[in-house]
């Protein structure tokens, strides 16, 4: 057995993957090797740290060091310094943005301090390809208990206790569910695992899957013995590939232990899972239309009732959970329904995970209790806005949800406090927008989304949502009629009431709620044909302020549509007519003689 | 998988392995790796420590390095930090020992004296 002194993980998430992760791994196993420490120091690739705007991340223990931004010719010093003589090398420790210090350890840093880890609790700990570290930190524990301890009923009953809530975004009682799959009669039932994350900015469920892909498949098989269920599908997008290859060697090694397949822990229960593979389409998020995609048919929702739980997959009992939700399950069942309960609100218990992005220093993926407010998220873990600019709105639950502007900032952040002011939890994407934003654009950006991503099985959704983003296309070209937003809200309202799936149903929020918030800046494009913020290229105009411009002839030497006139030493002017409003002039100006 | 009992028995195999990733560790050795250190013999005893901690799995022992203490003439220095108590600093400090300080004072908490600085420097003076 092989035992070493220190550990170097580095961050194998999708996101440190492209910044050259791989890289680092090769480097720091050749420097080790030329050193001779490859029998006392271990290279380990973990799943995602959180902290993916700092990437590429290597922390090295025992003394967990914290490096961040780690290249390619920093590891030899780290094997030199760190590794050989026994020196943190200082330089290359993380700093946050707000303090001076340098922090030692992952503990000691802003970004960590109020999160609280349990659905990404071993992602960044382990390696997620190897089933024995996963199982050192209580792996398939919670399963071993529940199969030779529990009753399928005890097991719904702890889960009901908990209080958790579907992580995908519907925000559904867990053991609720659980209940009816249990309840209902079938020879036959399936468990399925939503992996197909489609929301923009949102990437929780692909950390998991990449950085603690068994605590899914624990999970699946604790839910398919709970409900009565022998088989059971991962659904992952194809655009995941990490992903998917890590998920494919956790279920084979689960397979080898025989944790999965039958006898499992020397009972008779046996359950097997396989995966099946998205091609990308939003609309395979929502359960109906992903179970006839696993079917093979094309991707469209179905009518409910009948609901999953009743005739689900191949018209069978289907309890279909999202995977940060799965996530929860093992640590549920260890430490208690009291346990998870104690962190949360009143009715929103645990944490959630969020995808912060846009317009803050910290991007990354955080873990928060339930009931922190959006300000602690933003500007303690987030970081704040770049630029020492001004928060303007966050943007949850991508194109299903709504904008929370500055005045409720200190709202504590739940299902239903968000639901209250028009957004929703969603899967938990979190977009921060700053001045420069135009919320009617932003609106305009999501509702492009959901266009594209309808599936066109039902005219409220195809129809309407088409309807709405010609008008904002209108708004935003400067066009808009008086009228247009009251249009805008009597389509969205028909739009949420007549849809048939939840695609449709929560498709007009972005704009329904930026208008509820901002409707001076939609009033502001309509009628003085003027984009507040700046943003809306057709609704600009470019203008010399005479008493700046010393007559240089810079802007008039850039423009491209020759729009510049002037004389040489006397203040010039922008022919608004012939100006394309491309910017050049701006750029060149230094005395910002220019506005617009 | 046929029982807890043979979970139980891969996660106690492997826990030894991972628990160095843990921060609640409450016991540390320090094992002075500078050029001094390392030219004097340190890299055994480094690994010595690690060899026994792992043998007896110990979870709550941190082995780690460090940089020169100052001492150069005394390397292989070793230093044991346990809670609630003074560090203790060991000199001349070689495999064989290194075992006899963490079954004494690691696991027993008894100070191995004979080997500590001030016991070194009272009788080598």
């Amino acid at each position: 057995m092989d035992f070493y002194r220190a550990h170097v993980l580095v961050c194998g998430g999708t996101g440190c993957t492209s910044s050259g992760s791989a890289e680092l791994i090769e480097r720091f196993e050749k420097g080790l090797a030329e050193k001779g420490l490859e029998k006392e120091v271990k290279v380990v690739r973990t799943g995602c740290f959180g902290l993916c705007e700092a990437g590429p991340i290597v922390i090295v223990y025992p003394e967990g060091a914290f490096y961040s931004r780690v290249q390619l010719e920093d590891v030899d010093e780290i094997v030199e310094e760190h590794l050989l003589k026994g020196r943190i090398v200082e330089r290359l420790l993380h700093k946050d943005e707000k303090e001076e210090d340098v922090a030692t350890t992952l503990d000691d840093i802003e970004f960590y301090k109020k999160q609280n880890r349990v659905a990404l609790r071993n992602c960044g700990v382990i390696d997620p390809e190897v089933i024995d570290e996963y199982i050192a930190f209580d792996g398939y524990k919670a399963l071993g208990t529940c199969l030779t301890e529990k009753t399928p009923q005890e097991v719904i009953d702890i889960i009901k206790a908990s209080g958790l809530r579907g992580r995908g975004g519907g925000g559904f009682p867990t053991g609720v569910k659980w209940q009816f799959g249990h309840d209902a009669k079938g020879d036959q039932k399936y468990i399925i695992c939503n992996a197909d994350e489609g929301d923009p900015g949102a990437f929780m469920d692909r950390s998991v899957l990449e950085g603690d892909p068994h605590s899914v498949i624990e999970a699946m098989a604790i839910a398919g013995y709970a409900i009565g269920a022998n088989m059971g599908y991962v659904y992952v997008r194809a655009e995941y590939p990490i992903a998917v290859k890590r998920l494919q060697i956790a279920i084979d090694q689960a397979r080898e232990y025989g944790l999965l397949g039958e006898g499992i822990f020397g009972t008779d229960f046996q359950f097997d899972i396989e995966i099946r593979l998205g091609a990308g389409a939003f609309v395979c998020g929502e359960e109906t239309a992903l179970m006839e995609s696993i079917e093979g048919r094309r991707g469209e929702p179905r009518p409910k009732p009948p609901f999953p739980a009743n005739k689900g997959l191949f018209g069978k009992p289907t309890v279909i959970n999202n995977v940060e939700t799965l996530a929860n399950i093992p640590q549920i069942i260890l430490k208690g329904a009291d346990w998870f309960g104690s962190m949360g609100t009143e009715k929103s218990k645990g944490t959630k995970v969020f995808a912060l992005g846009g317009k803050i220093n910290n991007t990354g993926l955080v873990e928060i209790p339930m009931g922190t407010t959006l300000r602690e998220v933003i500007y303690d873990i987030g970081g704040g806005i770049p630029d020492g600019k001004k928060f303007k709105a966050a943007q949850t639950g991508g194109p299903s949800g709504g904008c929370i502007p500055a005045e409720h900032l200190d709202l504590k952040i739940d299902y239903d406090t968000l639901t209250s002011i028009g957004s929703m939890m969603g899967s938990g994407g979190l977009i921060v927008m700053d001045e420069d934003n135009c919320m009617v654009d932003v609106a305009k950006f999501f509702l492009d989304f959901t266009v594209d991503e309808s599936c066109g099985k039902c005219p409220p959704c195809r129809i309407g949502t088409k309807r709405m983003l010609e008008i904002l296309q209108r708004i935003t070209d400067g066009k808009g009629k008086p009228g247009d937003i009251e249009k805008l809200i009597e389509l969205g309202e028909s739009i949420k009431a007549g849809a048939l799936c939840g695609l449709g149903k929560t498709a007009p929020n972005p704009v329904l709620s930026t208008i509820k918030y901002f409707r001076d800046e939609y009033e502001a494009h309509i009628y003085d044909k003027r984009c507040p913020a700046g943003h809306c290229q057709q609704l600009l105009v470019y203008e010399i302020i005479p008493t700046k411009c010393i007559g240089c002839g810079m802007c008039a030497r850039v423009c491209p549509a020759e729009a510049i006139t002037g004389e040489k030493k006397q203040p010039h002017h922008i022919d608004p007519d012939k100006c394309i409003k491309c910017g050049a002039c701006i750029e060149k100006c230094k005395f910002d003689a220019i506005k617009r | 998988m046929k029982s807890l009992e043979e979970l139980e028995a891969i996660r106690k195999k492997m826990q030894g392995r991972v628990d160095i990733r843990k921060s609640d560790a409450e016991k540390r050795v320090v094992v002075g790796m500078a050029t001094c250190g390392i030219a004097a013999g340190a890299r055994p005893v480094l690994q010595a420590f690690v060899d026994e901690v792992a043998t007896r799995g110990l979870s709550d022992v941190v082995v780690s390095q460090t940089g020169c203490i100052g001492v150069c003439r005394l390397e292989p220095i070793a230093e044991v930090f346990m809670p609630g108590q003074e560090k203790v600093t060991y000199v001349k400090m070689d495999a064989e020992k290194a075992k006899r300080v963490v079954a004494e004072h690691l696991v027993n908490g008894n100070v191995v004296t004979e080997y500590t600085i001030g016991y070194y420097e009272k009788n080598n003076a």
